[in-house]
This record gives C-alpha cells, sequence and structure tokens, in this order.
C-alpha cells in the first residue's frame, strides 16, 4: 500500500516539519501487522512529497490472525488484497506514524499546523464499495477535487471487467491534520470492512476524528454505519452524540438498511400478510399440533405461540443459522416453562422422512417450495403428503405471474436468489391439483397480498385438506375475505 | 433336578424373603443376568434395604430389563415377586419385547427362612413380614400360569434347591447353525406339478425313484434343504400330493417348513374346530376328505407342528411365510406367530375386502434377508435385504425359488389358472417403470444420516462421524445437491506431501516417492494434476438405463457433479449438450460393449479453471494480481525516485538501495502469480471451449474397477479421448520404479518440465489402485504442485524466505487421515450400489463423505 501526501506550499519542504519526518532520512515503523517506510520521492522547495509505504505480512495476517476474519474470510488467505490495498491496515498506520500530524500538532512550525496548504493525496489502491459515486459522495462535500482511475481485473481477459479498486487523487487546500482526519476516517468506510473487532471504543475514535465536519456531511449516516461494521446499535449511538447539540433526529436517518439490495418485496408488509394469512387458516382448521417446515427465523410460530390453542408447535429448518436465529428471536432460554413446553426446533430437512415430525394436525411450508431443486421436490411431496400425512397442509410460494410488477427485477430473473424456480399461478394450480389427486386430499386457493387484476397476487397459497371420518369432519368454513 | 427354560425368556424368581433367591440366582446365571431388586435399591438410595426407594428401584430395574430384553439377552428378576402387581408389569414387558416370562418358585419351609433372616444384621423385620409373604406366594401358586407365565417351575426341598440345573432350550424358530444353502420356495397352494418341477429344475433327485412303491421324497445331491414358506395347502388342484411330499422331505432332513395363515386354518378345522370355510379351504377338505384317515391325521400333526419362522445360517437368514421385522426375529411369542403368519396389517380392508397391509418391508433396516411369500406378486424383487418369492402360481403366475447364498431367483410358471385372484396382481399404487426398491429409494430417512454414527466400510472398519459434521452435511445435501439417486460417489480429499527442505521450494516430488518408499511400495504411478474443476460424471448408454439403474425417470443421460455434490454445471442445457458429447465419444470407441455395460462413472477434470471458478478467479485472484502489480509498482517507481535525489543521508541511500532491489523482486513473483494463473483461464462460449480431462473408470455394469490398476484405467480412458480428441484429455502420465534411480529422478525432471511449463504439477499413486503398506491403508494419491502455481495457494510473494521459513510448518496428519476415511467410504459407496444394495446404504457413505469435509482441516493443503 502507498500513500503519497504532496505540497506545493513555499517551502515545500515544510511537509517534512509538518509530518515529523526529516526529508533527507528513510525511517522504517515496526507496526503489529508488518512495516512501514516513510521517505521522499521528491523534496525540493516547490514540490515535496512524502511516501508511506505499507508493508503488511500476508503470512503473519492469516497465521496470527487475531480479529474477525474479514470479508468472506479473506483474512484466512494468503491470496488477499489486503497488503496492497488501502484499509483499515492504513487507518493504524497514518495513527501510528503520522500521529502528532493527525492531532495537529507541529512544535517547530505551530502555525503551520493550522494553516490551509495546497495538498495531494495519493493512493495507489483504494477499494470503493459502491464505485465512484460512493468515493465522490464522501469526498467532494469535504472541497476535494478527485481524480480515479479504475483498475482492471487483468488486462488479457477485458470480459472480466474492472476491479472494485480505484487508484485515487485527491486535491485541496486543506490542513494536513483534515487531510489525515479523512483519510483516517473515509478509508475503511470506502472500504466496508475493518481488520479488528469494532465496539464502544470506535464510536470515540469516528467521533474524535470526526469532529468538526462529520456532523454538516450529507453522508454521514452512510459514514457511520460503515465506520462502525453495520452494527446499528452502535451507528445509533454515535450519531445521537454527534448529533446532540443540533437536535437533529438521529434514529429516523437510520432507519432500514438502506446499504444493502433494494428491498423488492416491501418486505414487512407483504411477510405479515403472509402470516396472519396463515394463521388464519390454521385458526379456522382448528390445528392445535402445528410442524411450521423451513420455519427459518421463526416468525410464524412467534405468532402462532400467541394463540393459546396452538398446543405444540414444531420449527424445522435444514439451516442451523437460522435455528440458531429463531431460538434467539423467540427468547426461547426465557420463555415460561409452559409457553417453552409448546414449542421445539428441531433441525430437519424436508426431503427426508422424519419420524419426529409425525402426529402434527397440521403443517405449513411457507415460502419453501421454490428453495428446492426440481428433482428434489417429489421426495419432499411423498414426505409430506404420504409419510407425515396432515391432515391440514398450508403451503405459500410467489406467483410468478405478479414479477412484472417488480420495476427492479429483469424478466429472467428470480425473487431471490436462491429460489430455484417460481410458479405462474396456472403451474402452482397444476402442482397443488396433482398432489391433491395423488396424496387423497382437496385443495383450495387463496390469495395472499394486494391483488394485481391481470397479475393476481404477489404469493399463492394453497390449502389441502384430507377428508376426514365423517364423525370428526367439521363444516368446511368459509374462507376469510 | 433340571429346570428346562427358553434361551430367551425372563425368568421371574418368585419366593419370600430369605428363600435362597439370590444364592439360587448367582449359582445358576451370569451375573450380569441378574437385575436384583435390593441391588436397585441400593442403586438410587445408598441403602439395598431403604423401602422408601422401592418405587424408584423398580423403574431402574424395568428400564435395564427392558434394554436387555429389547437386546435379546435372557434377564433374571432376582425379587420376592410374591404379590401379582408385582409380577404383571414383568409378563407385560417380556410380552413388549416378545420373550416368554419363566416362573421359577422357590419355596422351601418358612422357618427356614425365618433362621437365615434372624442370621443377617440388615435384615431386622419381624417374623410376621415372612408370614404375610408366604400367605400371598400361596395364594399366588394357582394362578401364574394364567397371568402369562409359559414356563412354571416350582421348588420346595431346600436339597433340591440346591442341586437343581438350568437347561436354556433353542427356541423352536432358531436353526441358526444350519447354514444351507438352501432353496426357498414359494406358496403351493397345492401345485404339484410346478413343485416337482421346481425341484428337478433345482437339482433334487428324486428317492426312491418312480418306480419304487415307497413313501418317495426329494434330496439334492450336494446336501441343499428346500425351505417351504408356508401355505401348501387350499385352493390348488393336489394339496395332499403336495403334503405328503413335504412332509416326506421335512421327516428325511430334506426340507424345512414354515407355517402359511393357510396351513394353520386348516390344522384347526382337521382338529374339528369351528371356521369359516372360505378362501379355497374347502378345496382342501375336499381333496382330504379321499384319502385315509390315517393320512388326515398325520397331516394334521404335521400342519400343527409347522413353527412360525426360521432363523438360519448364523442369523443371515430369515424365512418366515408372511416376512418379519428385525425386532421379531428369532423371538416366540403370540405377536410374532400372528406377524409371521399374516404380516402387518393395518387393521383396515381395501376395495377388494382383503386387508390393508402396512409396509413394513419399506422400513426394514435388519441385517438378515428376509425372504417369505404370502402377497402374490408378479415379479420376486428385492426391497431392503426383503424379498417375497410368492408369484402366484395357484393364480396363474409362477412357482418361484430363491436359491441361497447365491440369490438366484428360480421359477416355474402355473401349468393353468386354478383358482381367479381375488385381486390383480399388479398394486396399483406403484409406478410400473420403477422397482419395488427404486421406489422406496424416493424417500430417505432422516435418522439413517442424522446424529453421531459409525460407518464400516471394507477398508476401515469403522469410520465415526460427528454429529455437527452430520448436521453441517444435512444443509449441504438438502439445499445444494444432486438428486441422491444419482450420488452415487464422492472423490476424497488429497495431501500434498511433507514439506520440502529444499532452498526456495515449498513442495518437490522427492519428498512423496519417499513417502511410499517408507510404506514399502514399489511401482507408482505419476499423473499430470489438471487445472481445472474437479467433476464426476455418471453416463448412461440409454434413457432406459437411466431408470433401470439409478431410478430417475427424465430425459437425462446422467449427470456432472462437483466434489461436493453440487450440479456442474448452472445451465442444464449445457449439461445435456455435455454427456451427449461425452456419449458420442463412448459409442464411437464401443466403450458399452468392450465393458459390457449401458452406463458408467468416471472421476475427472474439467477444464478450464475458469469455466466453474470465474467469480473467484476473477474477484480474487485476478483483483489480488492488479493491486499487487498496481501498488507494488508504484511503489518501486516511489523508490527508484528517492534514489536518484542527491541530497540524501548516506544510511537512507543504501536502505533505499535495499528496499529497491526486494521491491523489484516482489513485482516479479507477481508477475509469475498473474502467468500462474492466467494459464489456467480461457474464455468459455460453449462446449467446444472446455477440455475433459477422464483419470477414474470409478464402476460400469455390475462392478467397480478399484481392483484394476491405474495403468487399466487410463488405457480405458484414453480410448474414450482418441474418440474426441479435440475435447477429452488422455491423462499424460509415467510409471516408476522406486527402487530404480534412474526412474526416480526422470520423474522428478517430468514435473520440473510440466511445472516449469505453466503445469499445477503432478498426482503420485500406487500403481495398485487400492495398496496397503507397512503402516496399513496408503493414500490413495499424493499431490506434488509446482513452485509457481503454489502463488495462487500461499501468495503471490510465498517464495520469500521469511514467508517460506512459517509456511514449512504445516501439519499433515489431519489431512492424510481424512484422506484415507473418505477414500474408504468412496468406495464401499459405490460397491454398495454395485451390489444394488438400497439407497440409504449408498447415500449414507456419501453423506458421511460430505460430513468429513466439514471438518476443519486447513484448506490450503
Amino acid at each position: 500500500m502507498l500513500l503519497s501526501l504532496t505540497t506545493t506550499h513555499r517551502p515545500a519542504t515544510d511537509l517534512g516539519f509538518l509530518l515529523h519526518k526529516h526529508p533527507a532520512k528513510i525511517q522504517t515503523f515496526a507496526l503489529s501487522f508488518g512495516q512501514a517506510y516513510v521517505f521522499y520521492p521528491e523534496a525540493d522547495l516547490e514540490r515535496c512529497t512524502a511516501a508511506l509505504a505499507l508493508d503488511i505480512d500476508p503470512v503473519g495476517l492469516v497465521r496470527d490472525r487475531q480479529g474477525p476474519s474479514g470479508e468472506n474470510r479473506a483474512l484466512e488467505q494468503y491470496v488477499n488484497d489486503r497488503p496492497y490495498v488501502a484499509s483499515s491496515f492504513l487507518s493504524v498506520a497514518i495513527a501510528e506514524v503520522y500521529g502528532s500530524a493527525l492531532n495537529g500538532r507541529c512544535a517547530a512550525r505551530p502555525e503551520l499546523a493550522d494553516a490551509r496548504l495546497p495538498l495531494d493525496a495519493e493512493l495507489s489502491a483504494l477499494p470503493c464499495r459502491g464505485g465512484e459515486t460512493v468515493l465522490r459522495r464522501l469526498f467532494e462535500p469535504l472541497g476535494y477535487s478527485l481524480e480515479a482511475e479504475r483498475l482492471p481485473l487483468d488486462k488479457q481477459f477485458p470480459e472480466w471487467g474492472n476491479s472494485r479498486y480505484y487508484r485515487v487523487r485527491l486535491s485541496a487546500t486543506v490542513r494536513l491534520q483534515d487531510l489525515l482526519a479523512h483519510l483516517y476516517v473515509l478509508t475503511p468506510v470506502l472500504d466496508d470492512d475493518k481488520h479488528y473487532w469494532v465496539g464502544d471504543a470506535e464510536i470515540d475514535k469516528l467521533l474524535r476524528h470526526g469532529d468538526d465536519w462529520l456532523a454538516a456531511h450529507p453522508e454521514r449516516d452512510l459514514i457511520a454505519r460503515r465506520y462502525l461494521k453495520h452494527q446499528k446499535s452502535l451507528a445509533r449511538r454515535a450519531l445521537e452524540r454527534l448529533l446532540a447539540e443540533d437536535g437533529d433526529e438521529a434514529t429516523a436517518a437510520i432507519g432500514p438498511d438502506a446499504g444493502g439490495e433494494p428491498a423488492l418485496e416491501l418486505p414487512l408488509r407483504l411477510n405479515e400478510q403472509r402470516l396472519a394469512t396463515v394463521a388464519g387458516v390454521l385458526r379456522e382448521h382448528g390445528a392445535r399440533r402445528v410442524a411450521d417446515l423451513g420455519c427459518g427465523e421463526g416468525k410464524l410460530l412467534g405468532m402462532l405461540l400467541k394463540y393459546p390453542e396452538f398446543e405444540r408447535l414444531l420449527g424445522v429448518d435444514v439451516s442451523l443459522r437460522a435455528l440458531e436465529r429463531a431460538r434467539d428471536r423467540l427468547n426461547l432460554e426465557r420463555l415460561p416453562e409452559r409457553q417453552r413446553a409448546r414449542i421445539e426446533l428441531l433441525h430437519g430437512s424436508l426431503i427426508y422422512r422424519d419420524e419426529r415430525l409425525t402426529g402434527c394436525d397440521a403443517a405449513t411450508a411457507i415460502e419453501v417450495v421454490e428453495h428446492l431443486d426440481p428433482p428434489r421436490l417429489a421426495a419432499f411431496e411423498r414426505v409430506l403428503f404420504e409419510t407425515l400425512q396432515p391432515p391440514l397442509v398450508v403451503l405459500t410460494t410467489p406467483n410468478a405471474d405478479y414479477n412484472v410488477r417488480f420495476p427492479h427485477l429483469p424478466a429472467d430473473r428470480f425473487r431471490h436468489p436462491d429460489h430455484r424456480f417460481e410458479w405462474t399461478r396456472a403451474e402452482f394450480a397444476g402442482w397443488a391439483r396433482n398432489i391433491a389427486d395423488r396424496f387423497g386430499y382437496a385443495a383450495a386457493f387463496r390469495s395472499v397480498g394486494e391483488v394485481d387484476p391481470e397479475h393476481g397476487p404477489p404469493t399463492q397459497m394453497a390449502v389441502f385438506t384430507r377428508p376426514l371420518p365423517i364423525e370428526l369432519a367439521a363444516e368446511p368454513s368459509e374462507p376469510a375475505p | 433336578m433340571n429346570l428346562s427354560i427358553p434361551e430367551l425368556s425372563l425368568v421371574v424368581l418368585i419366593g419370600v424373603s430369605g428363600a435362597g433367591k439370590s444364592t439360587f440366582a448367582r449359582r445358576c446365571f451370569l451375573p450380569t443376568e441378574i437385575l436384583s431388586s435390593d441391588r436397585c435399591r441400593g442403586l438410587v438410595s445408598d441403602d439395598e434395604n431403604d423401602q422408601a426407594a422401592t418405587g424408584d428401584a423398580f423403574d431402574v430395574l424395568h428400564f435395564i430389563a427392558a434394554k436387555r430384553l429389547a437386546a435379546g439377552h435372557l434377564t433374571v428378576i432376582d425379587a420376592t415377586n410374591v404379590q401379582p402387581e408385582a409380577r404383571k408389569p414383568l409378563v407385560a414387558l417380556a410380552r413388549q419385547y416378545h420373550c416368554l416370562p419363566v416362573a421359577l418358585v422357590l419355596d422351601p419351609p418358612e422357618s427356614l427362612c425365618h433362621e437365615r433372616n434372624r442370621a443377617r444384621a440388615d435384615r431386622d423385620f419381624g417374623p410376621h413380614v415372612i408370614r404375610n409373604q408366604h400367605n400371598q406366594l400361596k395364594r399366588s401358586l394357582r394362578h401364574l400360569e394364567r397371568e402369562g407365565f409359559r414356563h412354571v417351575h416350582i421348588i420346595g426341598d431346600p436339597a433340591d434347591i440346591a442341586a437343581a440345573t438350568v437347561i436354556r432350550q433353542p427356541l423352536w424358530c432358531n436353526r441358526k447353525q444350519e447354514r444351507g444353502p438352501f432353496d426357498l420356495i414359494g406358496d403351493l397352494h397345492g401345485c404339484y406339478d410346478e413343485l416337482r418341477e421346481l425341484l428337478s429344475r433345482l437339482g433334487y433327485e428324486r428317492r426312491p425313484d418312480d418306480a419304487d412303491g415307497a413313501e418317495p421324497t426329494y434330496r439334492h445331491p450336494e446336501g441343499r434343504k428346500a425351505v417351504f414358506l408356508g401355505d401348501l395347502v387350499d385352493r390348488g388342484p393336489n394339496i395332499s400330493a403336495v403334503l405328503r411330499l413335504v412332509m416326506a422331505m421335512v421327516a428325511s432332513g430334506n426340507a424345512l417348513c414354515v407355517a402359511g395363515n393357510h396351513d394353520v386354518k386348516l390344522a384347526r378345522a382337521l382338529r374339528g374346530r369351528q371356521v369359516k370355510i372360505s378362501h379355497g379351504l374347502a378345496e382342501s377338505l375336499q381333496q382330504l376328505e379321499r384319502e385315509p384317515d390315517d393320512f388326515r391325521r398325520q397331516a394334521a400333526e404335521f400342519l400343527d407342528k409347522l413353527v412360525s419362522h426360521y432363523v438360519l445360517d448364523d442369523g443371515r437368514l430369515v424365512a418366515a411365510h408372511a416376512g418379519l421385522r428385525e425386532d421379531l426375529q428369532g423371538r416366540g411369542s403370540g405377536r410374532v406367530r400372528e406377524f409371521a403368519l399374516y404380516g402387518d396389517t393395518t387393521g383396515e380392508t381395501d376395495e377388494y375386502g382383503l386387508p390393508v397391509r402396512h409396509d413394513w418391508a419399506a422400513e426394514y433396516r435388519g441385517r438378515a434377508w428376509v425372504v417369505y411369500g404370502h402377497t402374490p406378486t408378479p415379479v420376486a424383487e428385492w426391497l431392503n435385504r426383503t424379498i417375497c418369492i410368492d408369484t402366484g402360481c395357484v393364480f396363474g403366475g409362477a412357482l418361484t425359488a430363491l436359491r441361497y447364498p447365491e440369490k438366484t431367483l428360480v421359477a416355474v410358471p402355473a401349468r393353468r389358472e386354478y383358482y381367479p385372484p381375488v385381486r390383480p396382481l399388479r398394486p396399483p399404487e406403484q409406478s410400473p417403470t420403477l422397482s419395488a426398491q427404486q421406489h422406496a429409494d424416493d424417500l430417505l430417512d432422516l435418522s439413517d444420516v442424522t446424529g453421531k454414527r459409525i460407518l464400516h466400510t471394507t477398508l476401515q472398519p469403522a469410520i465415526t462421524l460427528r454429529e455437527e459434521n452430520a448436521a453441517a452435511a444435512l444443509e449441504a445435501m438438502s439445499r445444494f445437491a444432486v438428486d441422491p439417486k444419482w450420488l452415487i460417489y464422492l472423490p476424497p480429499t488429497m495431501s500434498p506431501p511433507e514439506t520440502s527442505g529444499r532452498d526456495g521450494w515449498l513442495e518437490f516430488p522427492a519428498e512423496a516417492l519417499d513417502y511410499y518408499r517408507r510404506l514399502g511400495l514399489t511401482e507408482l504411478v505419476c499423473e499430470e494434476k489438471h487445472m481445472g474443476s474437479r467433476a464426476v460424471i455418471i453416463l448412461c448408454r440409454d434413457r432406459d438405463a437411466t431408470r433401470r439403474r439409478f431410478g430417475i425417470q427424465d430425459e437425462s443421460l446422467g449427470v456432472v457433479y462437483t466434489r461436493t455434490g453440487r450440479p456442474f454445471f448452472n445451465d442444464a442445457t449445457l449439461e445435456r449438450d455435455f454427456l451427449a458429447r461425452l456419449h458420442q465419444a463412448a459409442e464411437a470407441c464401443d466403450f458399452w460393449e468392450r465393458l459390457a455395460t449401458d452406463w458408467c462413472c468416471l472421476d475427472t477434470e474439467i477444464m478450464p479453471w475458469s469455466a466453474k471458478a470465474q467469480e473467484l478467479v476473477a474477484h480474487q485472484y485476478a483483483a489480488v494480481g492488479a493491486v499487487a502489480r498496481a501498488t507494488l509498482g508504484e511503489i518501486e517507481n516511489a523508490l527508484q525516485r528517492a534514489r536518484a535525489r542527491t541530497d540524501l543521508d548516506p544510511a537512507a541511500t543504501a536502505t533505499l538501495a535495499r528496499l529497491t532491489a526486494d521491491y523489484a523482486q516482489r513485482l516479479e513473483a507477481t508477475h509469475r502469480y498473474i502467468a500462474a494463473y492466467r494459464h489456467y483461464c480461457w474464455p468459455v462460449r460453449g462446449l467446444d471451449d472446455l477440455k475433459l480431462a477422464p483419470f477414474h473408470l470409478l464402476a460400469s455394469g455390475d462392478r467397480t474397477h478399484f481392483d484394476q490398476d491405474h495403468r487399466w484405467h487410463l488405457a480405458q480412458l484414453a480410448r474414450l479421448a482418441a474418440a474426441d480428441p479435440q475435447w477429452i484429455v488422455a491423462t499424460p502420465h509415467r510409471t516408476v520404479a522406486l527402487d530404480d534411480p534412474a526412474s526416480v529422478g526422470a520423474a522428478i525432471d517430468w514435473w520440473l518440465a510440466l511445472t516449469e511449463g505453466g503445469g499445477e504439477g503432478m498426482v503420485i499413486k500406487p500403481l495398485a489402485y487400492i495398496a496397503r503398506g507397512r503402516r496399513g491403508l496408503a493414500q490413495p494419491a499424493v499431490k506434488c504442485r509446482g513452485r509457481d502455481y503454489l502463488r495462487i495457494i500461499y501468495g503471490p510473494e510465498y517464495t520469500r524466505p521469511e514467508h517460506l521459513a512459517r509456511l514449512r510448518k504445516r501439519g499433515l496428519g489431519a489431512k492424510r487421515g481424512l484422506a484415507l476415511r473418505e477414500f474408504a467410504l468412496g468406495i464401499e459407496a459405490l460397491e454398495r450400489f454395485s451390489r444394488r444394495e438400497p439407497l440409504r446404504r449408498v447415500h449414507e457413505c456419501v453423506f458421511g463423505i460430505l460430513a468429513l469435509e466439514s471438518e476443519p482441516v486447513d484448506p490450503r493443503l
């Protein structure tokens, strides 16, 4: 990693005083993750450049790592961009190597530290999540003019396109202290990652180095969120402290995470409608023991738990992580004993026969089938409808006809990258009727969400019932409006 | 005095305190067979006489008794048991586990018991206790049989108690010492002509022959024994003759016969009981009416004595009329007999008025082969080690025999329909083109793969899978893997050699060769390691083979999947075209004919690397190359500019010179790194741009090819390559004789040339596919990677001495242990598939490999 600072202030060699690094020397600094060198490729009265070269030990990163494993576990790999790019390692190096300059101290030339000087900063490779737009949105409001050159992945393979790295040159007339503080904060923000664990101390750092500019920065929310590694509570507290004097409403600014993918389905509304409809159907049919197949984080279970008529709730999911989150969300460990006894989470798979699920009088599969590869559907069908045979099955899946209503969804894409298929209404109805015929069920259909007159509802639902012996069969209830 | 008890029974000792039960038990049974209530009281309360602990003590006693009986171990209950309510749960327990309850009453004079109790310091209760117990005992004695005890022994004389010996009687069904060979024969129903024809086709000879007047029997010159699966009688044309023949064969020791439901009903009728004359019983009674009284009596006696089932051949074979669940095999109870005669009925009836049967065979997990009849089926088919060989001879089907241990079928068609079938022979719900096993294999059971499991393979006797690894595999298998019916093999992981001590080298062939030399192997093969993506390919000759061999009914000719079982191609059309082109090559070189097969399983590499790993190549490897080159170049440039200055400190000049040289070297290393990954990338616009390098022909037909050496594998696959040389690569290789220094040197030179030309390196294998050395199973392969290739693994600059010194420290033990376990499981999976075992038996091995892959092992090895 190389950071070059250039000034054309006269005498330009004053840069040496500001940085506390003698222009005639080369200085070496031992850092916990490698070495840093400061030397001057040019140093005369008109123009002076100080180069900070970071030599990060790639083997040490893997073998002596103590912090998080990095995005995509990059820090567990020897083939790793960290030694070559500007990242949180650069921030640490700035604080250690240019510490006094960063804090605005200059014993030999105190007036220089306070002076706005013509300064250039060049970074050999800066990873930018969000590309040049974000790069400009971060630096331009601070008064920098900016040159950014995007690095191609490999010139021999132009079809691979460009990398997420930019060669960047920032120019402004600015206090050196501020330039370093901007780089200190914004480099890891652009990279959107950190090589160490982020906690409360990180709020202090952000506020210290963002003291006089962050509050007024139009991207302060993005900066706080990324700087604090997307930990919402940290970002909220940082913004509260930052804006305390302005009386601004900080929490509203944070809101739902705007940094992720644009949410396609208006997730809260549709999902809540879906779950409410499912709960309604279960109650109409008088279900008492319900297995939620593919329960995910347990949203449906949490809703059903509120109704005392559900005596036994089984949540099954194939993902251990999802079950872990469900355990937390449902607060299982802290439920009162009687409540706790009603619910059980099981690690299982919908395509294996599972003895533990027998004896339920209803099963739900909410937005689940579309995650199964078509060749595995046959197993799912037999597991559910042949071996478990619950008297009631409620199943929902996206309606592919409706996808045209999502303006951001390309025609050849599904709503979620893990969807293996999405059925049109006709396909779904055909499938469900076939199931009903083969396994002796009756199938009825319902809509979930606002129904488009042409394309139908966003979510389609099938309710499968098995005819009970006559004395047990209840009057078929009317579907809820 | 001899006390005879069944070998598997629940022996309930009954007697007052001081009757000598414990002494008797210690003398006649193993210490582990005796469960004493006093001991259990001690276990839960530290005081064997603490009456307050009695309830808990009996909970413990019943729990242990249940575990022992479930496992088939004789169990003795040492407690007073003088009250009926104490005995009742024990009788129930025996029933639950299909064991016979035995009452063993010790009833010495009361005075003797008083005396003994007085002599014991821990028994300080008054004489009224013994008196009460004795009264209860006396009241009990008459009712023991009614309570359910099948054997009751009462001993009163203290001398008899001291001298009595217990004789353990084998159960009627236990014929484990008979090891065959056997010919098991399905339901006869009076089909005498077909029986005679079948016996003669099986090689049995009539003795004495027809000419003699004596009672004929059939014997096999090689000492084979026939096992009749019951239902000799009813419906058919020649019931008496069948009975006469079977009775003679059983009497002369040439056959065994188990009871069928029709036989039992006829026996009851012959004894004059009231039975409903239906389902062909009328024919039996009419035909027997014509026989002399003597024969009728003999027949009734014979039918009466038929046992419910036989356990044969050391427990490996079970013969029962309607089959038998594992937990009932080798046991004796009413429920066992019920099941063996009628099967597992649900109590409902179908549209023909016949009982609906629970499909016990679909859930059968037992180790014993179960051969049965009772349910007429059009073809006899294996399902989970069970087979029904009743092919409905009397209904115009055929009379079928199963030869054991050969497990081949011999059938004689019925000469005509003697009795109209009540229900059409084919069960309607089953897909007509899949076998019963394939239909059952659609459903795999979670309990067959999850939890801590120990798998037994031919190469490694016990492979333990940890619960958390199985859990990880469940997600991978459920969400990402191809249909388990295709997933019959996964390749094992491969270890590199020990690190090289050579300056500047991390891996070098010498260490790999030394590894095999140390094991005492002499012949190796070195194969070029292709740098692409590992792929397992299953190719079928036609759609019929796909269905027949894999039970998959779609249009595909096979599958291509990765080393973790995922589909290799995201694009179904590309996969179809890929298989079609390979199929063409196979046809062109007479691949199918030469191997006499209609399918094969290949272990291959598909190139280029960038085809499958495009994301990884571009966003990790190329990205790092791009920034490394940019940054190192700029630093080098800045250093050069600084060096050009004239106003520098002398010390700075020296440091700059050193750093400039250093960065120039690092830049050079980066260029080599970029060249290394570029070598494995080329644009793929379609099928033609891919290259396929097969190197193992794992299985075809009904066999695996692990008994063939690697020369054979490569030769077979080279023919395939020759049929489409533009697209299929014959793997370059050479053999090495470890005792010949020239041969070893040539192999190393070959590796140097390969890797200097940009190749990944080579894979070194014992010449034999499965090789054992001095320390057991040898690694099936060791990879030795080239110096520049390793930059992709260990970073562009790994060759710098300070890096290399640390990288040399790497442990191979875990990786090699894993490689052997995965190798053993992969071979086991394919062997089981070749033996046409149920899919779950194949799946558990493949699942195990996936589970092992979640073991934390350094991914760079």
